[in-house]
């Protein structure tokens, strides 16, 4: 044993710096894994840590009714405190000299003492205090405050209301920044609300007890109990444990995909070790055979070999943590605009440990390939150089090992995403673009013997050669950088398909101005302005809320208690705001049935049309019958007709539409849906109408855009900084590749020298080489991409892929620059070097 | 065989399967000899001539395709791989023509692989004696690279002799030298058989360096031609 580790030192001398060289390809797919490993764990013990203050109570009661007298008796006799609030969207209107501004917000009409746990962070400090006490303030989100430059003292109106700004809202315990940035928030004291004339009927508005129950009181058992006894009532709960677990849930996908992300890397690293490995391990044939004459065993030369390669994973592992430790110190900033609470930093040594153990395992398994030509390595090398060439028997290890590295990248992929699908579906991918990698890369290898023209001129020949001559690099180039440009590639092509979406649903000529909760009497004064305006509403549609009675003649109740119903519940309590109309809208087809335009007021039952997928959820079929609640007032229905509907298009949609001539009489409000041409416009005529009816509110598709742009570059940064990882792991495995090329092409180098090759035909032959690789890569890698955007948007997005050519375009200019400088700076110093002087290394 | 026999072979052939049209191709037909311990013999013949496949045969190196070689009373066609390297390592040592010496470890690490393989420590002393022997005491940390063809083929026999082998295999031992430097060798080589009673075995194109042996056989196309005294 002794024997072993001091040959493997001793040998290793000539070679350290190469071998340190290769273990850096691991180092940072280790580091991305010990990094998301370790700073996971410090999100865990934070969710932990507040579990409370996620919540801010002990147990959340939200519906769309106001709470009923009887829950809130119930409510009461559970003792502790209680904090209520009333939330809604609105018109912000602010006041500038050049004249009114609006803004979309959320308002939360506040009262009592919440937060319970963790901390309503404002600035001034003391803002939260001053809302608490009542009069007409309110606390604007920090963003609106630097978006139209309003300060503490500043008014601003809501509804009929003018409002004293107190100050800007900070952190409020449950809320997540990130739905934030949709709608900013405006706190005001509940008791302002009747004034504002907000939330009149037909309103929209969130009605929220927060409760702080007594410590003997378990708020899961107050949940269990509330929900069997106001069965009907559909109200929503929330508790700390379920938050901490949707949080959680949350948390361990954006960790398994950032793993995978990590795990590429380290992938790619592991296949940069097997391959400069096998360069090296063919370097060192015949050490081994005269090791194997003078009577070492394969065990004993293999072991040696092993040795080193497991130093070299070693070390790849402790400086791969190092960075990984380093690198997890600068996450928290990139994450910050999308994590709802504080993170402490804190080293988890056991992801230390598993990011460490990932490494060294594959870095091991993948070292193994080329050190199996050890064992069989026979002595007469010594004698005959001959016997160098490796043999065309199958070995049955290398297949075993084979089959155990697919079992370890497939068994760490289902770990990570803990599902089966996902894990193999991944393991598939990568092996997909392994093999198409490789494929291409064998048959440029063999292009490049069988068709290289003869009158090329010489440099360009060898260039072309040097892809399918023995040693080659064709198939190890191709991978790493293909992978690496397959990946980072994707990333960008889904951001643009995602966007596109968007933008999409606003395309030329459609609707990207909503207004909705306009009241019946306003429909038609709102209808005149928007004509006076030069904006006419392009669609419009009357809403009436109802709820589910009963289906095919069972009463929701029954279906809610009835432990063998199938149907989400979601789709039995939920408030549908349907429409009635007399054809179908341009977002949608009939797919079966029939939609009835109109019927007489006496119908007993009616025809009504539902989308497909609500009518997947209620199991219904075609005849079928369901009894809504409107308002009161009872209504049969049939299902007549299935609707397919467009819904990523910004116009009024609806679950369920019926006919003419049933509904007008039930209270109802409307959406309105429009067209602008500038933000200008969009600005004016949203002031227009908030000042004339202060409840209608307005989304605009233009902010809608901006904003979705801002969270999903939070979130593209994080993956981006994970692709780096992926990326520079591919210039190092090029690196890696180039100099081990250096070695092996040295001889041929050096002899052309001696030939009279000047510097400047060697350093061509070389450029030719890496500009096939390098376009070649960067090419087979951008298909990979656009195939895998393809199914992204298809199967994850259901979408249409954008393949966009400029980012193509860049992407294939940016891989083969990359290799073309890696290679050519690698090699840099070869042809610098009297022949004599490389030839006497070499030896 | 008789017990002062250090190699026997016997009947050996060495074919090699080939997809030319020709078919296989027998490089070595039938040889049968036997060596007592302590003699030396020359194995001689024009290029092709089979005689790189006998010694590697011989030495366990290769297995035939049929015959037997018996070394040391060892049957080498009884043993595994790692059996017959277990066996070279007991009782073999080598010199090659191109020297193979290990160019990551100095002089004094290579004379002293062979006993460390073996997991025996403090021979370092015998291995510098080795390597003065040779003539080269000023050199023992000195890599292959620094030394010249003459010194590294010197390197080679004192690590040939450092396992005390009671067969010394030599491949072509001066093909790579000068002339001077070819009978300097020849010296040391003869002067460590006999001075550690070695039975030699010694693979040549030089029939002067043959002579000195005490039997010379001769082969051509694989066969044995003559087998005389030196």
């Amino acid at each position: 044993m002794n024997f072993i580790f001091k040959l493997a030192w001793r040998d290793s001398r000539a070679s350290r710096r190469r071998l340190v060289l290769f273990s850096l390809s691991v180092v940072l797919g280790i580091a991305a894994l010990v990094a998301i490993g370790s700073f996971s764990a410090n999100l865990r013990a934070a969710i932990d840590d507040q579990a409370k203050s996620l919540l801010g109570a002990d147990l959340v009661i939200t519906s769309r009714q106001p709470i009923l007298s009887e829950v809130q008796a119930h409510l009461d006799a559970l003792g502790g405190e209680q904090a209520r609030e009333a939330a809604f969207s609105s018109m912000l209107v602010i006041p500038t000299p050049e004249g009114d501004r609006t803004r979309l917000v959320q308002v939360r009409a506040v009262e009592g003492r919440f937060p319970f746990y963790g901390e309503f962070l404002a600035r001034p400090a003391e803002a939260p205090g001053q809302l608490a006490a009542g009069g007409a303030v309110v606390l604007l989100e920090e963003t609106l405050l630097s978006q139209f430059g309003l300060k503490s003292g500043d008014h601003v109106r809501l509804g009929k209301v003018t409002f004293t700004v107190l100050g800007a809202v900070l952190k409020v315990p449950g809320d997540s920044t990130a739905i934030t940035q949709l709608a900013p928030r405006a706190f005001i004291p509940l008791a302002q609300l009747p004034a504002t004339e907000l939330a009149g009927p037909g309103s929209l508005v969130r009605h929220r007890i927060a409760l702080k129950l007594p410590p003997e009181i378990d708020p899961l058992a107050v949940e269990r109990e509330m929900r069997m006894k106001f069965v009907t009532e559909r109200m929503a709960y929330d508790t700390v444990e379920e938050r901490k677990r949707d949080l959680g849930r949350a948390l361990e996908n954006v960790y398994a995909f950032l793993s995978l992300v990590g795990f590429v890397a380290l992938f790619l690293g592991a296949i940069g070790v097997a391959s400069a490995m096998h360069v090296y391990i063919r370097q060192k044939i015949s050490t081994v055979a005269v090791l194997r004459c003078l009577g070492a065993s394969a065990r004993q030369s293999f072991s040696v070999y092993l040795v080193q390669g497991l130093g070299l994973g070693l070390l790849g592992a402790t400086l791969g943590a190092l960075l990984g430790i380093a690198v997890q110190l600068a996450l928290p900033q990139a994450m910050a605009g999308v994590l709802p609470f504080d993170v402490d930093f804190f080293i988890s040594w056991p992801a230390v440990a598993r990011g460490m153990g990932a490494g060294l395992v594959i870095c091991l398994l993948f070292t193994l390939l080329p050190l199996l030509t050890v064992r069989r390595v026979s002595p007469l090398v010594a004698l005959r150089s001959a016997f160098a060439e490796p043999s065309d028997r199958p070995d049955p290890w290398r297949i075993a090992l084979g089959g155990v590295i697919v079992m370890a990248i497939a068994g760490f992929a289902v770990e990570q995403t803990r599902s089966l699908t996902l894990g193999l579906g991944f393991t598939g991918a990568l092996a997909v673009g392994f093999a198409v990698l490789t494929g291409v890369a064998r048959v440029v290898a063999w292009a490049a013997r069988r068709w290289l023209p003869r009158n090329l001129p010489y440099v360009v020949r060898q260039g072309v050669a040097n892809l399918h001559r023995p040693n080659n690099r064709t198939v190890l180039l191709l991978v790493a950088l293909g992978l690496g440009t397959f990946l980072i590639t994707t990333l960008y092509l889904t951001r643009t398909t995602l966007l596109v979406q968007i933008q999409g649903t606003g395309g030329e000529g459609r609707p990207n101005l909503l207004f909705f909760d306009i009241q019946d009497d306003q429909i038609r004064p709102l209808n005149a302005l928007l004509e006076r305006e030069g904006n006419p509403a392009m669609q419009q549609a009357p809403i009436v809320t109802m709820r589910v009675r009963s289906l095919k003649g069972q009463p929701v109740e029954e279906l809610l208690k009835d432990p063998a119903n199938r149907i989400p519940g979601w789709t039995l309590r939920r408030e549908y705001r349907s429409t009635y109309r007399d054809g179908l809208t341009e977002t949608e087809t009939l797919l079966s049935g029939e939609l009835v335009p109109r019927v007489s007021p006496e119908t007993g039952v009616i025809p009504i049309t539902i989308e497909e997928g609500l009518v997947q959820d209620l199991q219904l079929a075609l005849g079928d019958e369901v009894e809504f609640d409107v308002q009161g007032v009872p209504l049969r229905t049939r299902l007549a007709g299935v609707r397919k509907v467009d819904w990523q298009r910004l116009q009024p949609n609806f679950f369920i539409v019926f006919p003419e001539g049933v509904l007008e009489e039930a209270p109802q409000f409307f959406v309105s849906a429009l067209r602008i041409t500038t933000p200008a416009d969009s600005a004016r005529l949203q002031q227009a109408v908030v000042r004339d009816f202060p409840n209608v509110s307005a989304i605009d598709l233009t902010l809608l855009l901006e904003t979705f742009d801002t969270i999903f570059s939070k979130v593209a940064l994080v993956v981006q900084f994970m692709a780096f990882f992926t990326a520079a792991t591919g210039i190092i495995v090029l690196v890696g590749a180039v100099l081990m090329g250096r070695f092996q092409r040295i001889r041929e180098t050096v002899l052309l020298r001696t030939l009279g090759a000047t510097r400047r035909q060697l350093v061509q032959i070389q450029l030719v080489e890496y500009a096939i690789l390098g376009v070649l890569a960067a090419f087979v890698g951008c298909l990979l991409a656009v195939a895998g955007n393809l199914m992204l948007a298809k199967f994850v997005f259901k979408t249409t892929a954008t393949a966009d050519p400029l980012t193509l375009g860049i992407a294939v200019l940016t891989v083969s620059a990359i290799t073309l400088l890696t290679g050519l700076l690698s090699n840099r110093g070869i042809a610098d070097h009297p022949p004599l002087e490389v030839l006497r290394q070499e030896t | 065989m008789s017990d002062d026999n250090m190699l026997k072979v016997e009947r050996l052939t060495k074919t090699y399967a080939s997809s030319a049209p020709t078919g296989a191709l027998t490089v070595l037909r039938e040889v049968s000899f036997e060596l007592p311990g302590g003699a030396s013999l020359a194995i001689v013949g024009p290029s092709g001539s089979g005689k790189t496949t006998l010694l590697g045969l011989c030495a366990g190196l290769d297995t035939p395709t049929s015959g037997q070689v018996v070394l040391a009373g060892e049957n080498l066609g009884r043993l595994s791989e790692d059996a017959r390297a277990r066996v070279r390592n007991a009782h073999v040592g080598f010199v090659f023509q191109n020297f193979q010496l290990i160019p990551t470890l100095t002089a004094l690490e290579n004379v002293l692989v062979p006993v460390e393989l073996r997991g025996e420590g403090g021979r370092e002393g015998e291995a510098r004696e080795l390597l003065s022997r040779v003539g080269l005491g000023e050199r023992f940390d000195h890599y292959p690279v620094q030394l010249s063809g003459g010194e590294q083929q010197r390197v080679a026999l004192a690590r040939a002799f450092m396992n005390r082998p009671k067969v010394l295999f030599c491949d072509e031992p001066t093909g790579n030298l000068d002339g001077d430097t070819a009978v300097a060798m020849t010296e040391l080589v003869f002067g460590l058989n006999r001075e550690r009673s070695t039975t030699l075995v010694l693979v040549t194109h030089d029939l002067e360096l043959a002579k000195r042996c005490q039997r010379i056989i001769r082969l051509k196309s694989g066969a044995v031609i003559s087998d005389s005294q030196g």
